[in-house]
Parts: structure tokens; sequence; C-alpha cells
């Protein structure tokens, strides 16, 4: 039992909170029972203030790591504090990959589920909920096993929720079958948004990955060039050498934090050139590893310290193809600010889920990276949110940091759905994070 | 909750009324802040500064009436505005203080004692009550009104110049005694201010307007400053003035 100065990926906000490890569901129970304010805590990639909550006891679900037997038919089930680093090291040597992974194998399964993170394939296989069979939660009124036929409605209540509704300690999961451990790739370049866009929608379909990397810098007939990049897994004829190697520890770590201010506007403009320079015009069926294509970031462990000691966050939100041209308007107000912004990717959602909270509506969604400093900043931010309510969007709590409660009522209009449900199995609202308090999720 | 900007949604004024309270609850009100407590004196003058502060986005305002001169109070003050507040408070500032007039004071042992009591006593009893309810919070942040008289005491207004030395050393030794607690300490050192505090007095170089110090309190704000100077220059402009021997000195800032 210790307190400390918990953070989100962002480095910001930090709230000091007692972290408990917890080993069993056992344990959970008897913490639930004991504590008043509590959340469960995993790898800590959430951007903002999701796992955490100042004064209160954070439970680290890190302790509940057993990965069972992957059945003939990709069935398994995992611990909620596994992460898909560990379960991957353990699948693809087996021929199964994870149904759905985010930008970082840094996840544990019960953060994927609790944010039900979404990857490149969302268009083709929806969010990581919608691959899990089961999970079990311990509530404060008891432990459930729950399933989309058994309890449909605490089952998606969960689903997208940020572990309000209670501590998701395993899952069964059903994986994909994959046969070797490469991607083909095919990557283009477009000189400006609208190209890039009419690519996607055009021709996302025939592939089961896709994602695009949007400069966000450039102004004028070139904004928003863009590199997309495709690729479904290779099969074993479609490689020289086929493997099945699980991913490799990163090479590279951020050792300390320079100063903030280290990527600014000339430095990020400067890496977007040459990125955009080294991109093929037109490249076809290169063979990539899982890793490389996945998760390119994780090769560097700590690179959220690049920021410096002020952080950053990431503004990610999702339209429907009806206000496709938000997208646009937002990276234009953004070119047009001279806002430092590195890594903006642009995806497609296909069909949402069952959830009241879950993030993905079929459409758009743009996720940008951004440098706290620039006192300009917060009102752009605003601005955009302000688009983003009017086009009928969203933005994502696992990335959030600094939305407000009222628009977070409008973006998300399921909320008192999940209010009901919350009351009913949390009744003295004990879970409850310092993004739940500052959106106020739960109600007054 | 503060958000990634440090822009606050709960925030308790001590001095409420004041000008340049005023001026950054209304900034603040335009950002995030929904919730305020304002402090002070006088209720018309809380019930002013609270209609300003609705006008501005707040929707809760509550008031707690006090008297700085005190400072035995300065605990039950806390607690109450903290019950007020309803809800883990994100931000506390402190701006509780009297200017006095130096030249009638210093034969009135009543009124010397009325200057540090207000300036120093109030103040730092106040703060140690904040300690205990923020660090068990685990959150939040603190902003003391200080002020460039603390710097370096001059002839012509010690008795105020001392009290704010008094506090504005007290809360930097207090702002590294919250490392790691999630609880931030920033201290204002603003120069002269247009506001009633000073109404009368001659205008000095770098004086600005109450808003402007609001600015200058915003971006310390994002950027966790330990120390905010309003206005920034005064950083500079003290930092040779303190090393100035003493009849350069008293030529420069006896005739200010």
């Amino acid at each position: 039992m210790s307190r400390e100065l918990l953070y989100g990926w962002g480095l910001t906000a930090p709230g000091n909170c007692e972290l408990r490890t917890v080993y069993d569901e056992a344990q959970v129970l008897d913490q639930l029972s004991k504590t008043t304010h509590t959340i469960a805590r995993g790898l800590g990639r959430s951007y903002g203030d999701p796992a955490q909550v100042s004064g209160g006891v954070v439970l680290n679900n890190r302790g509940l790591c057993e990965i069972g037997r992957i059945s003939d038919e990709g069935v398994v089930t995992v611990g909620a504090g596994a992460s898909i680093d560990e379960l991957l090291q353990l699948s693809i040597p087996l021929g199964w990959f994870v149904p759905v992974t985010a930008g970082t194998r840094q996840i544990t399964i019960g953060g994927a589920i609790a944010a039900d993170v979404h990857g490149k394939n969302h268009h083709v296989d929806g969010s990581f909920a919608n691959h899990v069979l089961s999970m079990r939660l311990v509530t404060p009124t008891g432990a459930h096993t729950i399933s989309p036929n058994s309890q449909p409605e605490l089952f998606w209540g969960t689903v997208g929720a940020m572990g309000l509704t209670g501590v998701i300690t395993e899952a069964t999961i059903q994986m994909t079958p994959i046969t070797t451990d490469s991607v083909l790739v095919d990557t283009d370049r477009y000189s400006n948004l609208e190209g890039v866009m009419t690519a996607m929608f055009e021709g996302d379909a025939n592939y089961r990955y896709s994602v695009a990397w949007v400069d966000c810098m450039t102004k004028g007939k070139n904004m928003g060039r863009a590199i997309l990049t495709r690729g479904d897994h290779a099969g074993v004829d479609q490689v020289t050498k086929p493997t099945l190697v699980g991913p490799q520890p990163p090479k590279i770590s951020v050792p300390f934090m320079p100063p903030s201010g280290l990527l600014n506007r000339a430095s990020v403009r400067l890496f977007n050139e040459a990125w955009f320079r080294v991109a093929p015009q037109h490249r076809e069926k290169e063979v990539q590893s899982l890793s490389t294509f996945f998760h390119p970031l994780d090769g560097v462990s700590n690179w959220n310290r690049m920021y410096g000691k002020r952080g950053f966050l990431q503004y990610q939100f999702a339209v429907s193809d009806d206000h496709s041209e938000t997208v646009v308007n937002a990276i234009k107000r953004l070119s047009e600010s001279g806002v430092a912004s590195f890594l903006a990717v642009l995806k497609r959602f296909g069909a949402g889920n069952a959830s009241p909270l879950s993030f993905p509506i079929p459409g758009w969604t743009l996720a940008l990276d951004l440098p706290i400093g620039s006192p300009r900043l917060p009102g752009i931010l605003d601005e955009l949110d302000d688009m983003v309510v009017a086009a009928g969007g969203r933005l994502y709590f696992a990335k959030d940091s600094r939305l407000s409660p009222e628009k977070a009522q409008v973006m998300y209009p399921r909320l008192g759905e999940f209010r009901t449900l919350k009351n009913r199995i949390d009744p003295e609202h004990k879970l409850t994070s310092d993004l739940a308090r500052r959106l106020r999720l739960v109600g007054e | 909750m503060e958000n990634a900007f440090g822009q606050p949604q709960n925030v308790v004024v001590l001095g409420g009324s004041s000008d340049i309270a005023r001026a950054i609850t209304r900034k603040l009100c335009a950002a995030r802040t929904s919730n305020v407590v304002l402090a002070g004196r006088s209720q018309k003058a809380l019930d002013a500064a609270g209609d300003e502060a609705k006008d501005y986005g707040a929707t809760t305002v509550s008031t707690v009436l006090f008297d700085a001169e005190q400072p035995e109070n300065a605990a039950k003050t806390i607690d109450e505005a903290f019950a007020a507040a309803g809800e883990p408070v994100d931000l506390v500032i402190i701006a509780v203080g009297l200017l006095g007039k130096q030249e009638e004071d210093e034969n009135d042992p009543e009124a010397t004692w009325r200057m540090a009591a207000v300036n120093y006593a109030w103040p730092v009893t106040a703060l140690a009550q904040l300690r205990k309810l923020m660090v068990a919070q685990g959150h939040g942040r603190i902003l003391v009104i200080s002020s460039v008289a603390s710097v370096r005491v001059r002839r012509t207004m010690y008795n105020y110049g001392a009290a704010k030395a008094g506090l504005d050393r007290f809360a930097f030794g207090f702002s590294q005694g919250l490392e790691g607690t999630g609880v931030k300490m920033q201290i204002l050192r603003p120069g002269y201010v247009r506001t009633k505090m000073i109404a009368g007095l001659k205008e000095a170089p770098f004086t600005t307007g109450p808003n402007e110090v609001a600015d200058y309190v915003m971006r310390g704000i994002a950027n966790d400053s330990t120390i905010i100077w309003s206005p920034p220059i005064l950083r500079y402009v003290f930092f040779i003035l303190r090393h100035l021997p003493n009849s350069l000195w008293r030529a420069v800032m006896d005739r200010t």
C-alpha cells in the first residue's frame, strides 16, 4: 500500500492515489467493500485521467495476469491485467492474433474492454468488445459472469465505460487465425486531404487494415497531404520465409525528460516533411512485420517523455460520413493556427456496437497528438469541440483530458441509460475516476 | 477536476471581491470553472462579484463571510468554504491583503498588528488548514497573491512589504513541502496594479490593470510556474533592484 502520483500517458493533471495491486477476485471484492472512491488501472496508456481517482484507491489489475490455453477454435480466457503484448508472445507462435489491437501492445485486456479500443480493422471487424465472448466483472454488489447473451445490459454497459461499472477480472476472447507473422502492405501518398479521403472511402473495403497519416501543418493546396497504408495478413505462400514469432521488446528508450518545447512548430514541421518525402508514391505488397505495421511506437519505450514535463494530449474525434467536411475543417483550423501537431491519424470506422458509451460511430475518426504549451491551444480545441458537436460527433474518453461536462453529455446521448445501470449496480458510486468527476459521467 | 491545461472546475476565492481576484475569476469562469465559492468581508461586494462570475459562465456561486483581522478563525473559514464547494476543490486563491498607510501607521501598534494579521497571520493559518484538506484530496492548486514589494522591503511601505515577504517565503517553503502530494502552490508577485487598493497612489513604472494580471496568472497556471511575475519583466527588474547597494536602492525606491 502506497500513495503515489498517477498520471495518464499524456503526463498531465496528476492525482495522488493509493495504489493497491489485486491478485484475485476475492481481493477485488474486499477492496470494493472497504473503499469509497476507487477505479481499476492497467498500464496507464489512456492519455488523460480515467485510470486515477485523486484521494482514492486505485486497483492495479496487473496482478490478474493469467493467460489460459488457446483452444483449437482460437478461444482464450485471459486475466484482465495481462497485456496484449503478453498475449501475443504466446499466441502468435500458435497462429493466433488478437482480433483488435490499439496502436500499442502495452495495454491490458481489462483496459481494452473498458475503453472498447479500436484498431486499423474497425471498418471490417468492429471494436475489441465485439470479440469478447464473456467476462467476469466485480461490482460492489457482487461478481458476475456476463456475456452479450446472458446479461446484455451489464455487458454492453461495461464496454467503453472506462471502468465505472466495476473491475473486470478476466475475459474470454475469440482470436483471429494467422499463418505468418507478416502483413502485406500497400502504401500510397496523396498530396491533399481530399485525395486520401476519396481513396479511403472507395477502397478501404478491399483491405482488412487501413490507416492514413495526415500532415496537419501544411496549408493551401497541400493541406492535409497524407500517406495511406493498408494491408492484410500474409499467407504462407505470399512470403519467402514464413515465420510465426512474437513481438520483440523495445530496443530504444527515452531515458530522461527533455525540456518542454523540443517538439515545436519548427521541429514537427521538419519531421512531417521528412516523413512525407521518405514515403513512396505507390508501393504494393511490401512485407512488414506485425509489430512494424501495428505498433511502430512500441519500439521506443517511454516515448511520451519526448514532450517534456508539461506533457501532451491527444485529440480524437469521430463523425459520420454525412459530416466528413468536419474532418476537413478541423485540419484546416489546426493548420491555419500553426499549432504543432504530429502523428495525425485518420481512419474509417465501421458500424458501432450496442454499448451506450463506446466511441466508434460509422464514418471517420481523426486523432492528433498536441504538446501542451501554446496559450491558444485550449481555445482552438474548444472550437473543434463545437464543430464536432454540430456534426453529431464525439470525442474518445480514453484520449480526452480537457473536454467540458456539458459537451460530453451532448456527444454521448445515451449517457442517461448508462447512469440508470450505474445506479443499479453501484448505488453508492464507489467506482469513480478523475475523468468521471471532470465530465460528470456518473451524475451529480 | 482540473483538466490537462490546468483549467479548474471548482474554485474557492479568499478575498473574492478584490479587483485582482475578480479579474482572475472572470477568466476562469470563461474557461471551465462552474462552481465558485467567494469568501470575504462584505456580503454586498461578494454578491456583486458572484453575479459577475455567473455572467462569465459559473453555474453555482456561494459566499462565505470572514474577517481577515482574526487569524484564529482562518481554519474555520477554510472548512466553511470547502463545505460550500461540496466537491473536491481544484483551485484556492488567497487574495487577502491590506496596503495600509505607512506614515500614519508607523507610530500605531494596533495598525501595525493589523497589517501583520491580515497580510501574514491570516493567510499562513489558512494555508496550514488548506494543506490538510487538499493533500487528503490528492490534487489541487493554491495561488497565493504576494507582491513584488516582498522581494526587498522599502522605506515607504515596510509594514506591507515585510508582511508580504513573510507570506512569500512561507509559501515558497510550503510549495516544496507539497512535492509528490498532487497539490501545487503558486505564488503571484504582481507589481503595481490599478485597483481600489492603490487608489490615490502615484502610478509606478510597469503598472498593469487587473485583467493583464489575470492573463499572466492563466499562463502561469498552464505552465506550473512556482512564481508568477506580473508583468513578467519584473522578474529581471527586481533581480537588479534586489542587488543594488542600499544607497542606490533608497535613491530609486524612496521617490516612487
